[in-house]
């Protein structure tokens, strides 16, 4: 048995493309970034418009507006009815979808590959010809609303997830939910939404993937009918955040509520993101995080599990796709009986064992062949490949950042993982949190 | 994200049809039988192996055996314990798969060509040698009863055991298929090497191979891996007595948003009216923004964030079902809208363009699905564990466009009920009062 709880999707981190695919990339005359990726197995293609904003580029006191956003887009532009976007897909045997994060909002379709001009010319529409009536922003506000009761309200661990980045992070805008707090997305309107739109939605702020049976050429083709004309925004602000001011003081936090029956404690601390011609440092903590918590032999498991019973899940994940620092995350569920004081305790100690032994040279074979074969297997998946592309594209990598990774991941040593370790493994930076029962005395 | 992914929700009829996929039988020397796709393109093989049965199996004192000994497949076999086992499956880069649902064990296995035989050797000793040595029983045991302690205060899992123990009374289906934290401690290893007995044999195997593999290689392949199995397992339970008496259930639980299930007697996988009521489904509540449901509750009302129904085509019962969550003070609104909704499609029936779209999106759909080794694997053996031939394939897309507006609406009237479509409510809701208690 592998996982119990779904802390995060994966433990290690999507990771690499697939070489033996053809990966193309250009731009317009506008800005506009263009990606293919060639997959010609089925006649399907995956559309995907990524733009380079999230929720941390929203101004302060409307946090939620770049996911509100995403939902008004499907509400209509001036020559189509909302919901009518979907509803041509559909009718056209495709699926449609949106998604919000820190760092950028997509939008993609997947459909047979001779509807690809279809979807182009109604994503072009809504990046220029957005039409919003009232009703509908103050109905989709409420499913907003909703969505956060689903996600968060109603979930415990969700609540946690909220307090221990807003504890992390001093400064930066990471610190703010994506969805938004809720006394904050009550305010939210249709002036807000359509300001993020005008200054946001623009070809020069937009990376376009396809992924699927098609060329290169047919892309350009496509892309520069649908997307060329439309005028990029001269006016785009520079994409600066508040940083980070040293971090010099422990945090530590406990979240009890009465829907929490099984308790855990988790540790978080501030670490490096992968940058553009500089990804070392977050190739080692990847492999760092799979040597702690991936598998059932990782470290964590080894300590924590077989040598002791202190837990019956622990986990390890570091995410280096990031535009700005991010976080090195750690967990660990206590079996019943054991306290989260005596979880964390043995979390430390399986910690400062590692930063004094290192990696065991076997494990760590074992983790890069894992990584090589990954190669393999992500080639099954040509839509993960768009994904991967348009995520490290608006958070500040290049194409040749994401073809450089396996290579770089396979060349890293044990020391420089230890190193990576020593230098992230720091309490001043982090957050210690448990998330507990009110009646349970620790 | 503007909606949920429903992958989950999606049943079988969904799958396309007309896709660019060749299915071979493949029979073995061992008397085994396989559907394959062969394709070259990548160096390696996804593998689906599905036994009928499952959580349904267990004994009635004995709930989440299954469960319990499917996770622990996985956990130390032949010569390998936990860890050496784990140990030989990275190195390979291997990834297998086992879980337990109620009518079925699954096994999914993806293996690099360049490793392919020792992959199968690893494989082979969890499904035919598992140890179920004590210490690892313990260990999962452990996790396992860590998830149903996290079900106890979770809204949605207390929605779900509610419904079940409602709707089946006494049929294994009216428990979790983990079991209960009462089954689980009481589970012995000899339980556990019963279950394996009872639930992985020859009997009631079905298997998908996809991907870089030839049919006389995958013939050797599952003698080896399979041939050793016990020729028959346990006899499956009977049919569930269904107890839908409409009306709403409402079960007090301090959180801000209800969570609510709905069902309604549904439709056997077999009955000729089936694939007619799954597009019946598809129109009132499938997933998209299109669905009247979805357009009514949230598009329009702005109750919830999703609101979906499906048809919940078990072994042993046929549900026709639904969830949606909405805050306190508005889900006694959204049950209301739902109730509507499933009335007037009753009594009114689709109109012809809802059928026509309706049957352009399925039929369109289709070929999407058939995208990966693995994804591929996964449907074509589902397509087996329904009885449904390889040619289903081809077919499936005619028999959607043969339906006619006046089948449709003829299911909508004999098979829609809404006296008997049954809600189970989760939260403190404001105005909803409780019928069945």
């Amino acid at each position: 048995m592998r996982r119990l709880i779904a802390f995060c999707l994966l433990l290690l981190p999507a990771l690499s493309p697939a070489r033996a695919d053809p990966v193309t990339s250009f731009a317009l005359d506008n800005g506009m970034d263009v990606v293919v990726i060639e997959d010609h197995r089925a006649p399907v293609v995956t559309h995907m418009v990524w733009y380079r904003v999230g929720a941390a580029d929203e101004p302060p006191g409307a946090s939620g507006i770049a996911h509100f956003l995403e939902h008004l887009m499907f509400k209509g532009t001036e020559t189509r009815e909302p919901g009518e976007f979907s509803s041509i897909v559909a009718r056209n045997g495709g699926t449609d979808n949106a998604f919000t994060s820190y760092d950028y909002t997509a939008y993609f379709q997947r459909i047979a590959a001779d509807r690809l001009g279809l979807v182009m010319e109604l994503e072009a529409d809504r990046m220029v010809n957005l039409a919003l009536r009232e009703e509908d922003v103050r109905t989709e506000r409420d499913v907003i609303l909703e969505e956060r009761n689903q996600r968060v309200e109603n979930n415990p661990s969700g609540l946690f997830r909220e307090q221990v980045s807003a504890a992390q992070y001093l400064n930066h805008p990471y610190r703010v939910p994506i969805i938004g707090w809720r006394h904050e997305i009550t305010e939210l309107d249709r002036d807000a939404a359509l300001d993020f739109y005008t200054t946001h939605m623009t070809p020069n702020n937009a990376i376009l993937v396809v992924a699927g049976d098609t060329t290169p050429e047919e892309v350009r083709t496509l892309a520069e009918e649908h997307y060329g004309a439309l005028p990029a925004n001269p006016d785009l602000p520079p994409r600066t955040r508040p940083q980070e001011p040293p971090q010099l003081a422990e945090r530590r936090l406990t979240l009890r509520d009465a829907r929490v029956s099984q308790p855990y404690v988790a540790r978080s601390y501030l670490a490096p993101e992968r940058d553009s011609g500089a990804q070392d440092k977050a190739a080692a903590l990847t492999l760092l995080a799979g040597l702690l918590g991936s598998g059932q032999t990782s470290v964590l498991n080894e300590a924590l599990q077989f040598e002791s019973q202190i837990a019956v899940q622990t986990g390890a994940w570091y995410s280096g796709m990031s535009l700005d620092d991010t976080t090195f995350n750690l967990f660990v569920v206590p079996a019943a009986g054991v306290t989260l004081q005596d979880a964390e305790d043995a979390l430390d100690e399986a910690l400062a064992e590692f930063l004094e032994t290192g990696p065991d040279p076997d494990h760590l074979a074992r983790i890069k062949s894992q990584l090589r074969a990954q190669e393999i297997y992500d080639r099954d998946d040509a839509a993960g490949e768009a994904r991967r592309y348009g995520r490290a594209l608006t958070q500040g990598l290049s194409v040749a950042d994401v073809q450089a990774w396996p290579d770089i991941l396979q060349s890293t040593t044990a020391e420089e993982i230890t190193a990576a370790a020593r230098e992230v493994f720091d309490r001043r930076r982090a957050v210690t949190g448990w998330l507990m029962s009110p009646e349970v005395t620790q | 994200m503007i909606r949920l992914a429903l992958a989950l929700l999606l049943c079988l009829a969904t799958l396309p049809a007309r896709a660019a996929i060749e299915i071979e039988e493949v029979t073995t020397p061992g008397g085994l039988s396989a559907w394959l796709v062969e394709d070259h393109s990548i160096p390696f093989v996804a593998l689906e192996i599905r036994f009928r049965g499952g959580a349904a199996l267990d004994p009635a004192d004995r709930r989440g055996v299954t469960n319990l000994m499917t996770g622990l497949l996985e956990e130390g076999a032949g010569d390998l314990d936990a860890r050496g086992f784990s140990r030989a499956t990275e190195t390979l880069a291997a990834r297998f798969g086992y879980s337990a649902g109620d009518d079925t064990v699954s096994v999914s296995a993806q293996m690099l060509t360049e490793n392919r035989a020792e992959s199968v050797d690893l494989l082979r000793d969890s499904l035919i040698a598992p140890r179920f040595d004590p210490d690892a029983i313990e260990r999962v045991r452990g996790q396992v009863l860590s998830g149903l302690r996290s079900d106890r205060t979770d809204p949605r899992a207390i929605a779900g055991r509610e419904a079940r123990a409602l709707i089946y009374d006494d049929h294994p289906y009216a428990t979790d298929s983990a079991g209960t934290p009462e089954s689980v401690a009481a589970i012995t290893r000899a339980d556990i090497v019963d279950a394996h007995a009872a639930a992985l044999a020859r009997d009631r195997v079905h298997i998908s191979a996809v991907g870089d593999i030839t049919p006389d290689e995958l013939a050797a392949l599952l003698d080896r891996l399979l041939g050793e199995l016990p020729e028959t397992g346990a006899p499956l339970p009977g049919e569930a007595d269904l107890d839908m008496p409409g009306g709403t259930k409402v079960v007090s639980f301090e959180t801000p948003q209800s969570v609510a299930l709905f069902a309604q007697p549904g439709i056997d996988r077999d009955d000729p009216d089936f694939l007619t009521a799954y597009v019946l489904n598809h129109i009132l509540g499938g997933g998209g923004f299109e669905s009247r449901l979805m357009s009514e509750v949230r598009e329009k009302r702005g109750l919830t964030y999703g609101v979906y129904s499906y048809l919940a085509e078990k072994d042993a019962a046929d549900l026709w079902m639904g969830s949606v969550s909405s805050a306190n003070d508005r889900i006694g609104e959204a049950i209301e809208v739902i109730r509507a909704e499933w009335t007037r499609m009753r009594e009114e029936g689709v109109s012809a363009e809802e059928l026509a779209d309706a049957k352009t999106y399925l039929t369109g759909a289709f070929p999407l699905r058939f995208d990966g080794n693995a994804q591929i694997a996964s449907i074509t053996a589902g397509m087996q564990m329904d009885g449904l031939s390889p040619d289903y394939v081809t077919k499936r897309n005619d028999m959607v466009e043969a339906i006619t507006l006046e089948e449709i609406n003829r299911v909508a009237r004999e098979r829609l009920d809404p006296g008997r479509l049954t809600f189970v409510v989760v939260g403190t809701p404001d105005g909803v009062t409780d019928s069945i208690n």
